[in-house]
Formats: structure tokens, sequence, C-alpha cells
């Protein structure tokens, strides 16, 4: 079959209200162009929306959640549901930290919406080329690949490249820009399958690399030349000034102990410190080997440098001298204290199969621990790597396992070994050592997700201020707030991270500089509240309610490991349930963990029940 | 939460920002609570429907914070720019608005996170915890102080002094207490050879730095060093209750338990490393601040720059004053303060506070920070002419 070829050819896009300055820019910040691409018809359109949509959602997961909202109902591998990736405002302008963007589907793990915010170099090359983002739809007959390069977008054939781990696939297309691909994990569907950029950097969670499989789409390059338009040069400089040193005040980002110096991976002593490691399938929270396998073991071991993100200045990835990735924390912990691994190269390697067949570490590592737990078989060493193998190729145990810990607990008869919220397994805080993270998990909209409110910035690492980590006392509204915040974030689409120094006040100077939309910090967060009671209204619409906004139960019945002077008890069910219920009353919800006509009437959302 | 909105109304006058029943306090989570009644209520209740936050904070400060705030604001400006670090990291800037009706407030606190509105008081709020509105309260009544009489004392220099300015500084005076108290009696003697007994110490010096009003917002650090190990106030924990708030941090980086360690450990090591010190107290005295940024250059080619690029060695009493943001960044204290410690008593930061080593104990540590504030407020109130 002939390649498709489609070309493209630069839009002007006015801009209501707008003058064109002289230099034929009439938008800041946004381009003004969604790409449409249709694999089933080998089709594209560009889409030209105006700026008030721009500006109402922002970009990013707000974005994304629009072009979502139509097709919800629909399976995620129905050819007519969207993959669409989106960028923000700020990406590929100086705004610091703004090289993300979010990938988003239907959740083929959770069957609730699906996002996640990735780095790497994907999002700034996609406005480079001039798009804010690219939605994809149908399904090709055959493997293949999307190239773009500024205007111009190729469908190309790529069966050859059936089979290829991450790894290989960035090789082999050598672009001078940025890739996406999936791996064979995806390929054999694999329900925890994820989307690799640049080979390095995960759009991990929620399996939306088997979105890409169900398109039969391998990869995609995008390489782009053009500038974003900033409206206020000085103005954006000012407010990098106030980023930048806010960031370097944080001891958490910039600090000796801090992820600038150590990764992610920074979080490890304290969280076993804490005593809310997961250890054994969350049967501990104390890992007796933590000592050995913390960053510092990693940086002695291997000499660890740094790397990181377009347009970041933190650097939190690490790596090793030969060039394979040290874990992230929710890696290092769970491929450790998760499975009793003692083993840092196993940690390692399982990290790097993980990356290339194209698999979620969390839900992966989590997989094993809860099969371990089932079987009474210790899995650690080269066992690891064996049944990560057999899941990637989804050969022997690996038939069962790649559905997820949820599915395959269920089919042996033991739910409760699935340490999981809507099917997605918990990342390594035990809810137990912090409350506000039990809450958390449970009303994500994304099943089990640590980043959608982040307690553990305050319940843990003191910022902005410390609160009691075990207490439900006043987490309903911080959680409540939380998500607003970060759902703003993830649209921006800037990082997570640089919010435990930095605020919405200092980016909402940032963004207005950029796009000349006039905003403040709680502009923004309204946006954020908007935003995240999309997602509700959408996971209503298949079903979610209060029944699955809840823990495993064995985090109310079992404790967690005590000592250092202090126990770590069950949860409270009935004050669990209470700071719930109170959350719902705050995000304007029913009873029943429903969104309500009256909400989204305040929000301005469209309503269809 | 009912217990937090009292314990920091509490807090506000015993420390003497406030007088009794002047703060009120509010709690949002599912329904508001306020720590006291009152006919505001209403109107704050307002804000807390348009904004999305959980806690807030008003109340009218004690003088001498109420006489510098009318002057400030006395030609309707806007906003007050003062040129602490405090200001400059973390508030940016002072809003002012001259009515506490709810449109007002909330217009201005979905900018910043503070409003000063004279007459009536300043409000400020958090979107965590009631302990933010506390925290960015004492602030805006510390950079106030900074900035009326850093703005004094320029003006006199200058020359471009007012009669108003002069009514005003003789009316702020009557509040300032003629000299700052005598040294405590001796603190637990060093040196310390187990974590309980370094522990208590630390609480216990945080909380005499607290009592001599040597911290704003009850922030600054405090570190001993045994061994092998530095322990270390955590960041945010406030001076006066340390417990439970120390992060023993091994020399080696073999543990990154401490990162919740203060955002000054690097200079606190480096410090360590280069004099041999025992312990470390930071505080941040008003008259030290407001001493560091008195300069005679005008026509310097770093003015405007002087917090983290000034380019001459200048000293105090023969106490350095280096420029240095907060934290480990390209400009970070970390980068001029262990140096500058080495050979003297103790280092000013530029427009930020004092770092004051100790050899075995934190007594001298204390006393070094209590001597070199006093100096500071000595020679200040010389310059003006007292």
């Amino acid at each position: 079959m002939p390649e498709a070829y489609v070309s493209m050819w630069k839009l002007r896009v006015p801009v209501p209200g707008a003058s064109d300055e002289g230099d034929g820019v009439l938008m800041h910040g946004w381009c003004g162009k969604i790409l449409h691409i249709d694999l089933t018809t080998r089709s594209v359109r560009v889409e030209q929306p105006p700026v008030e949509t721009l500006a109402r959602w922002i970009g990013g997961k707000g974005l994304a959640g629009t072009y979502l909202r139509p097709h919800i109902t629909r399976d995620w591998s129905d050819p007519l549901m969207p993959l669409i990736l989106m960028t923000g405002p700020l990406v590929n302008t100086p705004s610091p930290t703004s090289g993300r963007m979010c990938i988003a589907s239907r959740s083929p793990l959770t069957g609730t919406i699906g996002d996640t915010s990735v780095g790497g170099t994907l999002g700034t090359q996609l406005k480079k080329a001039g798009w804010d983002g690219i939605v994809i739809s149908g399904r090709s007959a055959d493997w293949c690949g999307i190239v773009i390069d500024d205007d111009t977008c190729n469908i190309v054939e790529a069966p050859d490249m059936k089979g290829m781990t991450t790894d290989r696939v960035a090789n082999h297309l050598k672009t001078r820009g940025s890739t996406l691909c999936i791996g064979p994990a995806a390929e054999n569907g694999v329900r925890f399958s994820c989307i690799s950029i640049d080979g390095h950097y995960l759009a991990g969670r929620n399996g939306l690399g088997l979105v890409c499989a169900a398109k039969n789409l391998k990869y995609m390059t995008i390489t782009g030349s053009g500038r974003t338009s900033v409206k206020d040069p000085e103005e954006l400089k000012l407010a990098r000034e106030d980023i930048f040193r806010l960031v370097a005040a944080s001891p958490i980002l910039f600090g000796e102990l801090g992820i600038t110096n150590y990764g992610t991976g920074a979080l490890y002593d304290l969280m076993d410190t804490r005593h809310m490691m997961p250890t054994d399938n969350f049967r501990k929270t104390w890992f007796d080997a933590a000592g050995t396998m913390n960053p510092y073991a990693y940086k002695k071991r291997y000499g660890t440098s740094r790397t990181g993100c377009r347009g970041c200045h933190i650097l939190c990835k690490k790596q090793t001298g030969d060039g394979r990735a040290i874990p992230e924390f929710e890696t290092m912990s769970h491929f450790s204290a998760l499975l009793h691994n003692e083993d840092l190269e196993t940690v390692i390697e399982a990290n790097r199969l993980c990356n290339q067949l194209g698999m979620d570490t969390i839900s992966a590592a989590a997989t094993l621990a809860c099969y371990s737990e089932i079987t009474g078989e210790k899995v650690t060493g080269d066992r690891v790597l064996d049944l990560l193998n057999a899941i990637g190729s989804g050969s022997s145990e690996g038939a069962l396992l790649k559905e997820g810990s949820a599915h395959y607990a269920a089919a042996k008869g033991q739910p409760e070994a699935s340490i999981s919220v809507k099917g997605q397994e918990l990342a390594a805080y035990d809810p137990r050592g912090a409350y506000g993270m039990a809450l958390a998990y449970a009303t994500s909209t994304r099943g089990a997700c640590h980043l959608r409110a982040y307690p553990i910035g305050h319940e843990i690492l003191r910022k902005p201020v410390a609160t009691d980590r075990f207490s439900f006392s006043g987490k309903a509204r911080i959680i409540k707030i939380s998500e607003d915040m970060n759902a703003v974030v993830d649209s921006l689409t800037a990082c997570k991270f640089v919010f435990l120094s930095a605020s919405l006040e200092e980016y909402a100077r940032a963004y207005t500089a950029v796009t000349g939309e006039p905003s403040s910090a709680q502009d923004l967060l309204a946006a954020g509240e908007r935003i995240y009671y999309h997602d509700r209204i959408m996971n209503a619409l298949n079903g979610f309610d209060a029944g699955a906004d809840d823990l495993p139960m064995r985090f109310f019945t079992e404790p967690g490991t005590g000592g250092a002077g202090f126990e770590v008890p069950p949860l409270n069910r009935a004050e669990f349930l209470d700071a719930r219920a109170k959350y719902y009353r705050i995000r304007g919800l029913d009873a029943s963990g429903l969104p309500t006509r009256e909400t989204a009437d305040r929000l301005e959302l469209e309503w269809n029940g | 939460m009912e217990g937090m909105i009292r314990k920091y109304a509490d807090k506000l006058v015993k420390v003497g920002l406030c007088e009794p029943d002047a703060p009120l306090i509010g709690f949002l989570d599912a329904d508001v609570v306020w720590n006291r009644p009152d006919p505001l209520t209403v109107e704050l209740q307002k804000v807390f429907d348009s904004i999305i936050i959980n806690s807030l904070l008003f109340a009218l400060p004690t003088e001498p914070y109420r006489t510098m705030i009318r002057y400030l604001s006395r030609s309707g400006e806007t906003a007050i720019y003062p040129k602490d670090c405090e200001t400059r990291t973390f508030l940016h800037d002072l809003p002012i608005a001259g009515s506490p009706d709810a449109a007002t407030i909330v217009a201005a606190l979905k900018r910043r996170k503070t409003l000063i509105i004279p007459e009536h008081g300043i409000i400020t709020f958090g979107t965590v915890s009631p302990e933010q509105a506390f925290i960015f309260y004492s602030s805006v009544c510390f950079s106030v102080f900074v900035k009326f009489f850093s703005d004094y004392l320029l003006q006199l220099k200058q020359g471009t002094l007012t009669d108003e300015f002069r009514q005003a500084f003789r009316d702020v005076r009557r509040y300032v207490p003629e000299r700052i108290h005598q040294p405590p009696a001796r603190l637990a003697v060093g040196p310390f050879t187990q974590e309980n007994r370094v522990i208590e110490a630390i609480i216990e010096a945080g909380a005499k730095t607290v009592e001599y009003e040597l911290v704003d917002s009850f922030f600054g650090n405090i570190s001993y060093r045994m061994g092998d190990t530095i322990y270390i106030s955590q960041t945010s924990s406030s001076l006066d209750e340390l417990g439970g708030c120390i992060d023993p941090c091994p020399l080696d980086g073999s543990s990154c338990a401490g990162v919740t360690a203060s955002s000054e450990l690097k200079a606190h090591r480096e410090t360590y490393l280069q004099t041999g010190a025992g312990s470390i107290i930071h505080g941040h005295p008003k008259f030290s601040v407001i001493m560091s940024m008195d300069c005679d250059e005008p026509d310097c080619e770093q003015r405007g720059e002087c917090h983290r690029r000034c380019p001459r060695t200048r000293y105090i009493d023969g106490v350095p004053i280096v420029p240095g943001e907060v934290g480990t960044g390209p400009f970070g204290l970390c980068n001029t303060l262990p140096a500058a410690m080495v050979g003297h008593p103790g280092v000013i930061v530029y427009g930020h506070g004092v770092f004051a080593p100790g050899k075995v104990d934190f007594t001298d540590a204390f006393d070094t920070l209590l001597g070199i504030e006093t100096g500071c407020r000595d020679t200040y109130f010389r310059m003006v002419g007292e």
C-alpha cells in the first residue's frame, strides 16, 4: 500500500479582540490549531478552536477532556475512541518546567477517563510544529506510524516494527525530533501497557499504550521548527525569576538531599522512616533492607548522572554510567520493598525491562506482589524478570497477569489480594501512614493515583505547611483543592514537582505573560475545579459512583508496621466514610458520589445526566 | 480544626501581633467554623464563597504596625514593596485596599496571599491549614517593620524626610522597646553525645530564639553536629515547636530521610566542614535585616541586585554582610555564607538574617545572635540621631 501523504499549510488564526502586531502573530501561547487524524480513512483535518475555548480549558488535560467527552461511553478499543495528545500554552516558551504534555483516552485498565502527564521533548516538538494537540481516531488496517514534520503529516506503514521494544523503535527511527511508541506489551494486550516518549519518558498509568495498539499505531515522530509567541517576554522573565527563586529555596527540589541530586528516589528513605513504605504487597509498611536499597546506594554503586525534560532545570531523571535509567521512586520502592527484593540490579533491570516492553512499572510490580501473595512464591531476582517477560509476551502465567492485579486476584478467588482502586494498583505510599493519601486514592478519577492530589506534599514533605498525617480532619477540602490545582497544572502543562515550592500565584503571572489572557491564581483554580468535575461527569456516564471510590479492605482491618515510638493502626472505616461524604459535599456531588445538574450549571459544564 | 484556629488566634496575641480578641480566624471543611462570633463573619463568608481556600485570618495588628501601615499607605498606594528576602521570595508585594468588603478582599486575594486594609486589619488565607494564614500575617508585620525603618534611614540620609514621616517615626518609636533583653541564663551545657540530648538542646534554643523575637514567622533554622551527623530543624517548622521536627542528616549523604530538613542544610553542612563549629542558629532579627540593606553606594552598578550580587565586602561591627538567596540555587547563600563564617563571630545575609555559630552547645551561638541584633539596633538609632 502506498504511503498516504497529506500536506497541510500554516494557518493564520484570527483571534477575536486581538490585533495583528505586525509580525503575523495573532495568538500567543497557543498555536490555535488542533490536528485530527483518522487512521481508518487515512484522512486529516485541521480544527481552529476559538481562543475562548482554549482559555476556558487552558490546554493539556483540560482541553483533552473536551475531545474525550463525546466518546467517553465507547469501549476503549472502539475505533472511534480518540487517543488525544495535548500540549499546554506554556510549552515551548521559557516558562519553567513547561516541557510536558497530556495523553488521554478511556483507560483500558480502569474504564475511567484515562490521562497522564508525560515529559521528554514530544510536547515541545508538537508546539514547535505548530499544533496545540492531536486527536487520533480510527484504526489502521495494519501497523502504522505517524510522521509529523511541522505542517506536514505522513501516515506510514510499519508492519515490520511489530514486536519491537521501545528502545529499538527509538533507535530505528533516528529522528531529530521526538518519538512516541508502544512496545510488545501493548501489542500483546497488557492492560497496564504504557506509551514511551523519546525512549526514556513514560506515559505510564492507565494502560493507554493499549489504546495505541487498538489503533494499530506503533509510533509517531514529531519534528517542529517554529516558535511559540509570548505576549509579554519581560513579564515572563519576572515570573521565571520568582519561580526559580522558590525552587532554589525548596529542600525537596534543590536541597542537598532533594530531587535534583537524587531523583524522585529522594523520597525512599523518608517513606521508610515514616513507616509507610508498602512492603510485601501492603502487608507491612516498613522494609528492613531499605538502608541498602536507597538512592545513596544507587549513587554509590552506579555513579549516577542527571538528566530531565526539555525546559526543566530540576532534572529529576538519573541514569547509570552505562546509560541505564535509575528507577523513579515508585519503581524503586515497589520493585524492592513490595516484593521484598534486596538486590539493586534486579530493580534496575526490572525498570529497564518494563520500559522496553512498554509497561507501567507501578502496576507491573504490584501485580507481581499480588501474584506472590496468592501463590506464596517469593518473587525476587531472575524470577521478577521472567514474570515481567511473561506478562509482556502474554505467555504462561503472563496470560492472566497481563490483565492486572484486580482481574488476576478475582480469577484466583482472592480479590482482596489486589491492592487497587478502580482496578489500578496503588503507588508507593501506604494510605495507613497518610490519611489524606487514603482519601485521594479513593476519590481519584483515574483509579488509585498518588498524583491527582499529592497530599504527600503537606502530610510528609511539610509543604506548604505540615498537616497531621494520622487525621482526616480538614482533609476533604484540602484534597478537593489539591485536585483542582493539579488539574490546572496538567492543563498548563507544567510539572507537579515545582508546585512543592512555587504556586499558582507565580504560574498565573507566567500564564498571563505568555497568553495575554488576564488571570490570577484563583482564576486558574476555578478552571481546575471545572476540569476535575468534568472528569467526574464522564466517569459517572460509565457508572462510576461511591462504590468505586473506596480502598481495599486490608487498610481498614490490618495495621501497618509500627516502630520508632508510634503505631500505624488500620484506617477507621467510619472516619474514612465521613471524610468521603464531606468530600462529595464539598465537590458538589450527591451522596452517591454522582455529579449534580446544579454543580454542572454553576461550573458551566454541559449536562447530559 | 477548631483547636488549630484557637491555637493560632492565641499565638497572634501571645507574640504581640494582635490585641486579645482581635484575631478572627475561619476554617472551612464541609462547614465554616470561626474562633469567635463577629459581625464581620457575614462579609468574610462571602469571601469563602468566592475563592477556593479553606482558611481566612482577619485581624487588626497592634502598634507599632498600625502606625507603620497608616504611614506607608498614606497616599493611596495600592501596594507596599519591601525589599527583604521574605517578601521577595514568598509574598512578592503587599497589596493595600481601602475597604473590608468582600468584593475588595476577593479581588486582592485572587492574586496575592495577603491584603492590608489600613485601620481595619490584615487579611490572609490558607488552602491547606490556618497555619499558612498565620505565617503570612506574621510575615506581613515583619516586612512592614523592615520597610518602615529602612525607608526612614534612607530618606534621612538623602535629606528627603518629610514632617509626616518624622512624626510617624516618633509615634512608632514609642512602641519599640529601649533594649533587647539580656541574654538568658545559660542554655543546656554541651557537648552533647546522645541524640536525645541534642534534640532537647535544639528545642530549647529554638524556643529561646522565638521568645527573644529573633525570628519572623517563627522560621529560621537550628542545627547541631554530633560526630558525622547534623541534626537540623525541618523545613517550615516553628522554632518554638520543634518537638518531632528535627532531622538527623548523615554528613556523607547516606540517607535522604532528611529531605524534609531546612532549606539551609547545605549552608550549615559547609559551615561545619569549613569552621569546625558545633552548632548554628539562624534567625531573622529585624534590625540586623534593616542594617544589612543600608548601603552608601547609590551608584553601584549592581544596585537592585544587592541581595545576590553585592560586589563589596561590608561589615557591621566586624560582622560581615554577604549576598545570597534562600537555598541552593546559583545565587544561594550556601555559596557565600560558609566562607564568610571562617574567622568571624557570625554573618549577616543581606536582607535576610543572621547565622551564628557555637562551639559545643547553643549558649555562645545564642549570645552571638542576640549581640549582633543589639549592635545593629544601637547602630540604627545612633544613625538616626538618638
